[in-house]
């Protein structure tokens, strides 16, 4: 591991050479792509958690794994896939690979604080999965950390965890800040905010959320860990403190968590859209205006989860309205997506399966979204696996899909070579039949009174949990062909070509994979990312 | 493949062109401020925080919210002429007066040790420690995450008064250090302000 300077950049550095992306690179698209495999491989580690957890759930009664294993596992596999996975890669991998190109810069506006922000998620990820291997002594209280559960766990493996998400706060915060720099104040001259592509908006609106809600996290973690270790009684109630404050700050970032998982995905999904159906992307300024709603309503709906948490009548009246009205631009953006896809020469290849797999997908995530949002409904399914259903539908077949998708859109972009699609759409079948299987039924068991995070349930669910479980094995399997694909294509696979999907935005304007410093001359401007069919306005 | 320019960094956007030509601003600040939002944000959760707590957790027999006033007021009073003296100190560096400016740092550094003396007086004749109540957790949480802000504060300016040395980083029309300082310096006095105000005399 070497500290480079900027002197070393001085095209000395190859972007082939191996040994780059395990340095102190200050380039973007080397730290996007460090992003992007440290995301993969936790990725594999959280699936492997979730693998003993549907392994422990095919029978009714706790065989498999202990309780306490089960609630440590289920507490590894939520903090790995959210904070370790779905935010570094979806923002940090994507994020630091095309924002620059983009806005027609050579990197981020803070390419040090951006190394920085990578390098803090390896310590994290080890120091978290390592607390598993203390014996007793992983965190059990669940991704949430209510208290007073997290208070009566054992201390030292909910301190790590609490170090671990401190960590990965910050370099989420620090990423938000370089975003938020990047795309204001880095643009190419001529280039206006509303020439942009559609992933710059998303990630600037994800931006401001993470900036505006994880600094709380972090707080609310600090004062935990001093209940834990200084044995204050913010949280303990036997000391009489309150444990529903907890829960308010924490759902202050967790809820517009959501949001930061998801925005960028949206994002991503309206970059492959239009390029695959060869047609502009429908309804530009309303996309726009829809996701700065989101962030705006994304930050004052947290206590939604929080509704049999002896919530005011007038709190949940307040919360119910609000969340009810993210579904008006999430629904501005659905059928912008359809008006997209309307009359397009649609290419139907993998990353167009996925991203039109991640509409459906995510189309039925948000009504039960907004059932879960009305609190006869809510109060009803709180806390059981519907509630894990609907989430799942969001975060794997919404944002899980569109990363899969972007995969094969941009890995010629990253290597030069195509993924190879016979490979690809087997991948895609095996990942939207085991996700539908695995998540589907689990709305039934939630709607019967199945609670969630336990080892054992009754009998009369096993069936439905036996059909879930099948789609879990189905998509452990649906990770091969994408490895084998990805292994196999770096090595011998077909030259892209520098645009292989006659795209006009700006990343495909140059070399595959590009140059150290993006361009091999002037950045482009691009005025219109998505004159598809229309004349062509790019001038290079 | 091979770039014959050095990749940019913010150092050299600062000095002006990028190798293509394409100009840009000192965007440092702007990400320092965007940072100090995300500060502010974590201290806006401990104040919700406080202040519900405050609302509705009744304290057990015996505890107080009274504070003594006197040291936290001179304090305050510390905190905010530290700010002006900060002021000062930018405006002589940017006047090409490098001693004053010095100077007016290590006022503005005596200013904010002063501060966090009188803060440690304070807690060393507190009636209560930090887990008697829940008042008395919040109080110290509070002061002291403002307390370490100040400590980073004093030892910036340490760091910005050595720099406006002869041959130092800092110059007339090279600031940014002193800038930095002097933003975070002010953000700080603000929220000593807000906390001031919801801790001693709510």
């Amino acid at each position: 591991m070497t500290l480079a300077n900027p002197s070393d950049f001085d095209g000395n550095l190859q972007p082939q050479g191996w040994l780059r992306y395990f340095s102190f690179s200050l380039d973007h698209k080397v730290i996007g792509l460090q992003y992007l495999v440290c995301g993969f491989i936790f990725y594999l580690i959280g699936g492997a958690l979730a693998g003993v957890i549907r392994t422990e759930l095919i029978s009714p009664i706790s065989d498999f794994v202990s309780r306490e294993t089960y609630n440590e596992v289920l507490t590894l596999h939520g903090t790995v896939m959210i904070f370790l996975w779905i935010v570094p890669v979806v923002n940090g991998a994507f994020g630091n690979y095309l924002i620059p190109f983009y806005v027609g810069a050579r990197d981020m506006a803070f390419p040090r604080l951006n190394a920085v922000a990578f390098w803090l998620i390896p310590p994290a990820g080890i120091l978290l999965i390592s607390s598993y291997f203390i014996a007793g002594a992983a965190a059990q209280s669940g991704w949430t950390a209510y208290p007073p559960l997290s208070l009566t766990t054992p201390a030292a493996g909910q301190v790590v965890w609490i170090l671990s998400v401190l960590l990965l706060g910050g370099s989420s915060i620090f990423g938000g800040i370089n975003f938020i720099a990047t795309i204001l104040k880095l643009r190419r001259p001529g280039l206006k905010l509303m020439m942009l592509p559609m992933y710059c908006w998303a990630m600037l609106g994800t931006s401001v959320l993470v900036v505006l809600s994880t600094p709380v996290l972090a707080g609310t973690l600090i004062l935990l860990s001093f209940d834990i270790i200084a044995h204050t009684g913010f949280f303990n109630p036997t000391m009489g403190g309150n444990v529903v404050v907890y829960q308010h700050l924490f759902w202050f970032y967790s809820h517009p968590a959501v949001y930061i998982m998801v925005l960028p995905a949206f994002g991503l999904v309206s970059e492959i859209l239009p390029i695959h159906a060869r047609k502009p992307l429908f309804g530009y300024t309303t996309m726009v205006y829809s996701i700065m709603a989101i962030v705006f309503l994304g930050l004052i709906v947290w206590a939604h989860h929080m509704f049999t948490s002896g919530t005011p009548p007038w709190m949940r009246l307040f919360f119910t309205i609000a969340t009810s009205f993210i579904a008006v631009p999430t629904g501005i953006k659905f059928f912008n997506w359809l008006a997209t896809l309307w009359g397009g020469k649609i290419a139907l290849n993998s990353a167009m399966l996925f991203s039109c797999a991640f509409i459906v997908n995510f189309v039925f995530g948000g009504i039960t979204g907004v059932a879960l949002a009305q609190v006869p409904f809510d109060i009803h399914v709180h806390d059981t696996y519907f509630v894990v259903g609907h989430f799942h539908y969001i975060v794997y077949g919404g944002t899980v899909f569109v990363i899969f998708g972007s995969l094969y859109h941009w890995y010629p972009k990253f290597t030069g070579r195509l993924l190879n699609e016979d490979l690809g759409r087997l991948h895609f079948l095996l990942t939207f039949v085991g996700f539908n299987l695995c998540f589907a039924p689990q709305h039934w068991l939630g709607l019967n009174g199945m609670p969630r995070r336990v080892a054992e349930y009754d009998p009369a669910f096993t069936t439905l949990n036996q059909v879930s479980s099948v789609g879990a094995l189905l998509m452990a399997i649906s990770t091969l062909p994408l490895l084998i694909n990805v292994v196999v294509t770096a090595i011998n696979g077909k030259e892209a070509g520098d645009n292989p999907w006659n795209a006009l935005t700006s990343e495909w304007l140059t070399s595959s994979p590009p140059p150290v410093e993006n361009w091999h001359g002037e950045a482009p401007l691009v005025t219109e990312p998505y004159g598809y069919g229309q004349h062509q306005e790019t001038k290079a | 493949m091979t770039s014959t320019t050095p990749l940019q960094d913010s150092v050299t956007i600062e000095a002006g062109h990028s190798p293509a030509g394409e100009g840009h601003g000192d965007f440092r600040l702007f990400g320092l401020a965007t940072f100090l939002v995300a500060d502010g944000m974590t201290f806006a959760g401990f104040f919700a925080a406080y202040l519900t707590f405050r609302a509705v957790n009744p304290l057990p027999e015996g505890g107080i919210y009274e504070l003594e006033l006197l040291l936290p007021t001179i304090n305050t009073v510390v905190l905010i002429i530290s700010s002006f003296t900060f002021h000062r100190a930018g405006k002589e560096c940017r006047a090409g007066q490098l001693g004053a400016s010095r100077l007016w740092l290590a006022i503005t550094g005596g200013l904010g040790a002063i501060f966090l003396a009188g803060q440690m007086v304070e807690y060393f004749n507190l009636p209560f420690s930090l887990t008697d109540n829940l008042f008395a957790s919040t109080f110290y949480a509070l002061t002291g995450f403002h307390g370490l802000h100040v400590t980073l504060g004093v030892i910036c300016i340490a760091i910005v008064a050595l720099q406006t040395r002869q041959g130092g980083r800092i110059s007339a029309s090279d600031h940014f250090g002193l800038e930095a300082a002097e933003l975070y310096w002010h953000f700080v006095d603000g929220i000593w302000v807000v906390l001031y105000g919801i801790l001693y005399l709510l």
